[in-house]
């Protein structure tokens, strides 16, 4: 097996006293998709944010162990988490336009990125959105306000906007659990094929979007990491006990 | 027995509750009623375009509106700028419960009750006898000009006495401002001061201009702080430049219904402008409020 995008060596985190990780430790390859699952509060929402460093956000918070990206510990003081944040790009769980227009809505990234050339912008914007596959959809509205799209056409927005920063990891946060059944599979679809370009780390609830989108998948469980290996396998023929009633339905 | 009790506890409070609204209704009425009437005969475009004639017993009140609004303008160039900033301290950058923001949100609080009296006694003290009479030491070797009332000190006074109201203001408007989109920009790799620059501020931008409405609707109409700031009887210019004095309306109507030489000769005037200044406060506060409803209804 090729090395490891991501190593994640012992990672503990704590709400204040309250334990929220245990000990996580895994690899996560490149141009692969990964999924997280695991009943809601079990950590995995919270382990995904550690890796762009987003719960440096939250006061009162700690973080033990080591994670590795590209052979640099991304928790070392020397770090720049503005830096960092540009190469993990993060979509979340409710789709969260600027309350500006389609066009500057993806431009915003390259433009704080000191990017102002406007042919240079048009052709980020349209790259961005033709990845996002929402480029047919708004290509003659590009500067009416991004609010005006649907709840499925936000999302994919969002993840133009992401794409537009040029990131090489793409952590995405439960992306569709808000959507109806059809943008969900044009979101899922789209994951399919970004993950030629990209590293795509997905936290889902749901089973099937795991077992249809990921190579790898995580199964978490009260701040511990119960299970991780190749989905075929997690899903078919998992190694613990608490994996196979989780996903059988049997709790959760 | 009890149900008889019960009942009559019951229509008591709602009479009284009743009786409450209608009187504080009847006095709004009232006062505008007799305000209008007063008024209205006097109040015509000539009255608010010309100078007051006879001792100020005829003619109109255009320096008096031109003081006030070049007064509340200067003071909302330092008031709003500074509100916003201490707002964006506050609700950005200041840890919620630190020393140093509880220090400035119990001073922002404490400067929202001082007497608008107090104000003015400061801005003498300190704007006139402390920063002019230094600044006319340290660059004119003495000769007067900063060291007494002029309409800067008058407005940067007037600036102190609003900029509670615009702290508030900013400060509601940035937490209406949903979280999830500073996640979405840090996310991009945005700096903190990017993040509010164009995303927090701009969210916030009816807020501000909220805030600094009410400041002008209630500087417009205060006079205590003005009174030994800047604030003249009568003058027979427009003020030329910000070391000038000007006339304003609140104290045109301080001065008309104490200090004039008629006062019974002048009651049409005090009317009048006791109406324009009413109607200018008015209309500025329900555009505030329209703003501010505006701002509520925007999804989070």
């Amino acid at each position: 097996m090729k090395e490891a995008k991501i190593k994640i060596r012992n990672v503990s985190f704590y709400y204040g006293t309250k334990l929220a990780l245990n000990t996580v430790s895994l690899d996560i390859y490149a141009n692969q998709v990964t999924a997280f699952i695991g009943p809601s509060g079990c950590g995995k929402s919270t382990f995904l944010r550690t890796l762009n460093r987003m719960n440096d956000l939250i006061p009162n918070v700690k973080i033990t162990g080591e994670i590795i990206i590209d052979d640099v510990n991304i928790y070392d003081r020397q770090i720049d988490v503005v830096n960092l944040r540009k190469k993990i790009g993060m979509v979340f769980q409710k789709s969260n336009p600027f309350a500006k227009s389609i066009y500057e809505n993806v431009a915003y990234g390259p433009k704080i990125n000191g990017i102002h050339n406007k042919k240079v912008l048009e052709e980020i914007v349209e790259t961005s959105l033709k990845r996002a596959a929402i480029w047919d959809e708004v290509k003659d509205r590009l500067h009416d306000s991004a609010l005006g799209l649907s709840g499925g056409q936000q999302q994919r927005l969002c993840i133009a906007r992401t794409l537009a920063v040029n990131p090489e990891i793409i952590l995405m946060d439960e992306p569709a659990s808000a959507l109806d059944p059809i943008s969900t599979s044009k979101i899922e679809e789209l994951i399919f094929q970004l993950k030629e370009l990209y590293t795509i780390i997905i936290v889902t609830h749901n089973m099937q979007q795991a077992a249809r989108v990921s190579e790898m998948t995580a199964f978490f469980y009260i701040g511990e990491l119960i299970e991780y290996g190749k989905t075929k396998k997690i899903f078919t023929n998992p190694e613990k006990k608490q994996t196979e009633d989780y996903i059988t339905g049997r709790f959760g | 027995m009890k149900k008889w009790t019960n009942k009559l506890t019951g229509g008591i409070m709602v009479g009284t509750t009743a009786l409450s609204v209608v009187i504080i209704i009847a006095i709004i009425v009232v006062m505008f009623v007799v305000i209008i009437i007063g008024g209205k005969e006097q109040i015509s475009w000539k009255f608010l375009t010309s100078f007051p004639e006879d001792g100020m017993t005829k003619g109109g009140i255009f320096p008096a509106i031109f003081g006030t609004a070049l007064m509340v303008l200067l003071m909302s160039v330092a008031a709003v700028p500074f509100g916003t900033i201490t707002a964006i301290y506050l609700t950005e950058y200041a840890h919620e419960n630190s020393f140093l923001s509880k220090c400035i949100r119990f001073a922002v609080k404490t400067l929202a009750m001082v007497p608008s009296i107090i104000f003015g006694l400061f801005g003498l003290g300190f704007f006139i006898k402390f920063v002019g009479d230094g600044m006319d030491h340290a660059f004119l070797g003495g000769h007067l000009k900063w060291g007494q009332p002029n309409i800067l000190w008058a407005s940067l006074t007037m600036a102190l006495l609003t900029l509670p109201v615009v702290i508030v203001s900013v400060e509601e408007a940035i937490h209406t401002v949903p979280g999830s989109l500073r996640e979405a920009s840090l996310a991009l790799g945005a700096t903190k001061w990017q993040t509010i620059r164009k995303v927090v501020l701009p969210g916030a931008r009816s807020g501000i201009l909220t805030g600094t409405i009410l400041a002008v609707s209630r500087g417009a109409g205060e006079v205590a702080p003005i009174l030994f700031t800047g604030a003249a009887y009568y003058l027979a210019t427009l003020p030329h430049s910000v070391s000038d004095q000007f006339m304003s309306l609140g104290y045109h109507i301080y001065i008309m219904s104490t200090q004039s030489t008629n006062v019974d000769q002048t009651l049409p005037i005090q009317f009048a402008t006791t109406l324009v200044l009413l109607m200018l406060t008015f209309i500025l506060n329900f555009t505030a409020v329209i703003i501010r409803a505006r701002l509520r209804r925007t999804p989070k």
